[in-house]
């Protein structure tokens, strides 16, 4: 597993995996969710510190966690893009529904 | 200088675990038309694209095999990839951005519209019951 989760106050940090494809997506979906059904997330933060791939999946997976935690009054950030990343976001216009620093 | 004449094909196993295998690898086989960072991850975005189409769609993530064909020409990269599965319907439809027949499983519908803003043309021929064949192609170093 080359990704992981760390919990402080009520924010869920979602260590993206190296290469966020479809194969990798499938499994995140259900560690996240089993996660935020687990634990009262008020914002979670996806850290792409070690993401160097992603595609439509990964913005799949995105809108997805947006929607549970938006659904209990949370908010959602995106951190540490590098450029291709970037790229993805701003093409989908995922942007616009999430935070990204 | 010699133009560059150079294809490659492959074939593989519709598992999830071999997009990445086939990104990784036309990547590899593009390196000798000396992308830039950003049109190497263009190709790799829009095979991957690709690919996880035929896995998802195609085959609905069941037994199946892809086939990739590419060919390089001057500094023209073609890509080919070709499933047997079901086809698709509609193709223009397929085409639109967010447009997905797999909600339920999250799909995001961009995978067309990717492919389409990462390479030159992408062209799709299909037939429900007989498989889809996408092409796409790209020219690099056009600045």
């Amino acid at each position: 597993m080359d990704y992981r989760f760390e919990k402080e106050y009520g924010c869920l940090f979602l260590k993206m995996p190296e290469e966020l494809d479809h194969h990798q997506a499938e499994i995140l979906k259900e560690e996240a969710d089993t996660l935020i059904l687990e634990y009262p997330v008020r914002s979670l933060v996806f850290d792409f510190s070690d993401t160097k791939f992603m595609d439509s999946s990964g913005i799949g997976v995105i809108i997805g966690r947006c929607k549970n935690v938006r659904f209990s009054g949370g908010y959602v950030k995106a951190v540490h893009l590098n450029e291709q990343i970037q790229r993805i976001i701003k093409l989908s216009g995922l942007g616009k529904i999430m935070e990204v620093e | 200088m010699e133009q560059i004449r150079n294809e490659m094909k492959m074939e593989f196993l519709a598992l999830s675990s071999n997009e990445g295998f086939a990104r990784v690898t036309v990547g590899a086989f593009a390196a000798e038309l000396n992308p830039t960072v950003d049109e190497l991850a263009d190709i790799k975005t829009a095979v991957s694209e690709a690919v996880t189409n035929c896995i998802i769609h195609g085959y609905e993530r069941k037994e199946g095999s892809i086939w990739i064909r590419c060919r390089i020409e001057g500094r023209r990269i073609e890509i080919s990839v070709t499933d047997i599965g079901k086809g698709i319907e509609d193709i223009d439809k397929a085409r639109e951005p967010l447009f997905t027949t797999k909600p339920e499983l999250e799909r995001s519908g961009m995978g067309f519209a990717f492919m389409e803003a990462f390479m030159d043309a992408v062209e799709i021929v299909s037939e429900p019951g007989k498989g889809t064949c996408v092409t796409m192609h790209k020219t690099i170093g056009k600045g």
